[in-house]
């Protein structure tokens, strides 16, 4: 016991050094940023300005495009609809004029508006298509600058919001920009780091992962929708200022190209590279003064070699702690002993039922008439050949497909077909035949996603680190330890997941379907690829969490470990069931030996 | 004013359609969704007016050599663009690869031709008012166009490989069809169609750079509309969409028409996600 407790504090003493090794760099930032003033001119100023509002507006669009891998190439439009907006407003353009803070609020609540609307399609389509609609709208917003003359003044073009006495010189200016830059910088780690940031990263990497976690796409897009649109919107205010006039010109789709170049060079998920990103492509066409005209073309080229060769940006340069090689003869031994203290008591008493489900694919019938009972605290088994419907049967009950007929039902209370992301808050889990996992993201990470709706916190609380969600952080962490722990797997907790062994990525699954202390568990095909003695341990842990009340449905092709955990076994043959009963009965059973074990 | 709309709505509809068709030629033989489609129209505009005004050549051979351009725009996209990163694990990676190549060509085309719009010559000289070529013309194109593509796919040997390519590509690969060079092929093909676009179009939409970007949105919607891959969607999608947009710029006025067609784009993706003539999704588990 003093030895988990010991080990815990320990790791809470690495986590406070890891912490400020990772706040070192943002530091480091702030004070150069600061010192500048000392050293430069007021053409050092004008720059360091422009770097700064470009990543107020960068900060939000991260966590769109380097966290929730969504990408949105047109946010010039928003900024210039922040610009115009700050600008119409302050100068009275549309009724009386407004002070500027309050006008610049208003562009953070156009913006936020208007980044939702262009977002939409994200919600329900392909990646490209909301490519698409960013482009789109950053087109419309041009042509409706220049075309609304009464308000925007056309092609001629309106003069930007001044502030007052002191901020009105190069260097007060510089001071609001870095200011507010510092505070998105906040803002977004914050949510990066949140329960909310790994939300997003699992819909980037492995939605289908996500969706039976329980997360919701269209929320957790939303939110950061109006996020990122607020800052780039604010951020179109301070830029107006900075230009001093603005023209529909001024707002080019070069700059669209900027902030999503910037954020990819810095590299996906991360918020340090895409800082570094942003500041070293404001300042590099000014130091090669003969490229700024080709500028866009060179960030075009940096754009297509980094999509090529380099995809994980300069953030994967700088990642030193995943270059150390880790150890090769590496073993799995889950502690199910463990389990008791991340499970709780089981108290679960109701039973997962099937009745005469059917699923229909044009002609062919993948599955045709199944009636199924999973029963708290046993295993059963789901066995049969290949397309006989094992996998289907459990997209089925996990909501991706929904049945053509029959019935689904927990106790009395029927589960709606379809709907993926609902199956979490009924207590079902779930593993898949291919592990999907985030790649970039640590072990420690991805057996966090399991526990993503468990937390209470609401995104504004996350935004600004409040008790609520410190404690909620801190539980999500110490639980997946407790989850890796059960699995064997907690000495790998930092590694990035892409770097495990195959048969590691089916126990980090495990853990992550742990994590919501399901009423039921569908393991599809776990020992796939495990190895003799791996293949035993996993029999020992199925059965244990079965033991702690939870209804374990198992897919596998091993018929040994079947036979030995299942208290049931279900055999499927053409989608229909050939046969139900204990392990003893199903071996032999003649059909059964004959149509699928041999014999 | 309804024959005005008439006219430019289905001469502007023309074009987008024959783009929604570059678009649907290079997702057909590749699974991608390319941004260099507006483009290559773009060129198509820019490569006559460079051919006939600058260089003064003759109308015959300035087409052919927009057409030989454009395609070798097309067989680059797939060279630099598509065939790197179609192996990839990340499927959006090509929305990256191909943005990057239709930045560059927008770039070079701002830089080293102009960022004005620039003037597009006369080719045929028939017509006036309503009945004006620069309103015809990219109708006739495109009616030329379908016709040539469907001629292709019905009786052509090539055009049936690259039928089989659109509908089962390892199934296409396993009967032994040389992949590679139908997709080739098919970029190539893609590229003339944009060159055809701009060409006929240079007329209505001159030799602009910025019609890049345009023309990528522009001819993107009748594609979303009417159903990824399905040229008879982009058609009907295209004409409709230039009707559209010409009837909301007289009735409404400019702004609104690219709000209408911006709004139009966003409700009919949030009702059929699939477009109005698309197939079912993908299996995802």
């Amino acid at each position: 016991m003093s030895a988990v407790v010991a080990g815990r504090w320990s790791a809470g003493q690495g986590g406070v050094r890891a912490a400020l090794l990772a706040l070192a760099p943002f530091l480091g930032l702030l004070a150069l940023a600061l010192v500048l003033p000392l050293v430069g001119n007021d053409y050092w100023a004008l720059i360091g300005t422009r770097a700064a509002i470009y990543w107020v507006l960068v900060s939000g669009l991260n966590l769109i495009v380097g966290f929730a891998g969504q990408l949105a190439i047109g946010y010039v439009a928003l900024l210039t609809l922040g610009a115009y907006t700050t600008s119409v407003l302050a100068a009275g353009k549309l009724g009386a004029p407004v002070p500027v803070l309050a006008a610049l609020a208003a562009a953070g609540v156009v913006g936020a508006l208007s980044g939702v609307i262009v977002g939409l399609p994200a919600l329900r389509l392909r990646t490209f298509y909301f490519a698409m609609s960013t482009l789109g709208f950053a087109t419309i917003v041009t042509q409706i600058a220049l075309a609304w003359q009464s308000v925007t003044g056309g092609g001629i073009g309106l003069a930007g919001p001044e502030l007052s006495a002191p901020f009105n010189t190069a260097w007060g200016y510089y001071f609001v920009c870095v200011g507010l830059a510092a505070i998105c910088t906040w803002l977004s780690a914050n949510i990066a780091a949140s329960r909310f940031g790994l939300a997003l990263i699992a819909i980037r990497d492995a939605e289908v992962a996500a969706e039976a976690a329980g997360i919701s796409k269209p929320r957790a897009l939303v939110a950061i929708f109006l996020f990122a649109g607020a800052l780039a919107a604010i951020a179109g205010g301070l830029f107006a200022t900075l230009q001093t006039y603005i023209t529909p010109d001024a707002f080019t789709f070069d700059l669209s190209v900027l902030f999503f170049i910037a954020i990819l060079i810095g590299g996906r998920g991360s918020v340090l590279g895409p800082l570094l990103g942003t500041i070293i492509l404001t300042v590099l066409p000014e130091i090669a003064a003969p490229l700024a005209a080709w500028s866009t073309f060179l960030y075009a080229v940096l754009l297509l070699v980094i999509v090529l060769a380099a995809p994980g940006g300069i953030a994967a340069l700088l990642d030193f702690r995943n270059r150390r090689p880790l150890a090769s003869n590496r073993s799995i031994v889950p502690r199910p002993a463990a389990l008791r203290a991340l499970m709780g008591e089981g108290t679960k008493g109701e039973m997962l039922s099937l009745r005469d489900i059917a699923l229909h694919f044009g002609n062919v019938r993948a599955i045709d008439g199944i009636d199924l009972d999973v029963l708290p605290a046993q295993v059963h088994g789901l066995i049969g050949p290949n397309g006989s419907g094992k996998t289907t049967t459990l997209n089925v009950i996990s909501g991706y497909y929904a049945p053509s007929s029959g019935s689904l039902s927990i106790g009395a209370a029927a589960l709606p077909a379809g709907r993926p992301h609902l199956r979490a808050r009924r207590g079902i889990a779930r593993t898949f035949q291919t592990p999907r996992i985030i790649g970039e993201a640590s072990v420690l990470q991805n057996v966090m996603i399991g526990g993503v709706i468990a937390g209470e916190e609401s995104f504004v609380e996350a935004m600004l680190t409040l008790p609520r969600h410190r404690r909620s952080q801190r539980r999500l962490a110490a639980l997946a330890r407790e989850a890796l722990a059960v699995v064997g797997l907690e000495s790998l907790a930092e590694v990035r997941a892409d770097r495990l062994q195959h048969s590691e990525l089916r126990f980090i699954e495990i853990a992550r379907a742990l994590m919501l202390r399901p009423s039921f568990l569908l393991l599809d095909e776990p020992a796939a690829g495990l190895s003799h003695d791996e293949l035993e341990r996993l029999g020992t842990l199925i059965t244990a969490i079965s033991r702690l009340g939870t209804g374990v449905l198992l897919v596998e092709h091993h018929a040994d470990l079947i036979f030995d955990i299942c208290d049931r076994v279900t055999v499927l043959d053409l989608g229909r069931v050939l046969a139900t009963g204990t392990p003893q009965e199903i071996r032999s059973h003649k059909e059964v030996v004959s149509a699928y074990l041999g014999g | 004013m309804f024959a005005s709309i008439l006219a430019t709505g289905l001469a502007a509809g023309a074009i987008y359609a024959l783009v929604g068709i570059v678009y649907n030629t290079m997702f057909s033989a590749s699974r991608v969704m390319s941004f260099t489609s507006g483009q290559l129209a773009m060129l198509g505009g820019v490569f006559g007016s460079l051919f006939m005004l600058r260089l003064g050549m003759p109308t015959v051979l300035a087409f052919v050599l927009t057409l030989l351009g454009c395609g070798l725009v097309g067989v680059v996209t797939e060279m630099v663009a598509v065939r790197p990163v179609l192996k990839s694990l990340d499927k959006h990676l090509y929305v990256l690869s191909t943005l990057a190549l239709a930045l560059m060509i927008q770039q070079v085309t701002a830089i080293e031709w102009s960022t004005e719009p620039q003037p597009f010559p006369r080719i045929v000289g028939w017509g006036s008012g309503n009945w004006d070529e620069k309103f015809w013309l990219p109708v006739a194109a495109c009616a030329a166009t379908i016709v040539g593509l469907e001629y292709l796919h019905r009786r052509t040997l090539v055009g049936h490989a690259f039928l089989a390519i659109a509908e089962d590509n390892f199934a296409a690969r396993a009967l032994g069809l040389p992949e590679r060079n139908l997709r080739v092929a098919s970029y190539a093909l893609a590229g003339i169609v944009g060159g055809i676009a701009g060409f006929s179009g240079g007329e209505l939409l001159l030799a602009f750079v910025a019609n890049g970007p345009f023309l990528n949105f522009y001819g993107f919607v009748p594609v979303a509309l009417g159903g990824l891959g399905n040229n008879r969607g982009a058609i009907v999608g295209g004409l409709a969409l230039g009707l559209f947009q010409q009837a909301a710029n007289f009735l409404v006025g400019g702004i609104f028409s690219s709000v209408a067609v911006f709004a139009l784009f966003i409700v009919v993706l949030l009702a059929a996600p699939q477009g109005l003539f698309g197939a079912a999704t993908a299996r995802r588990v």
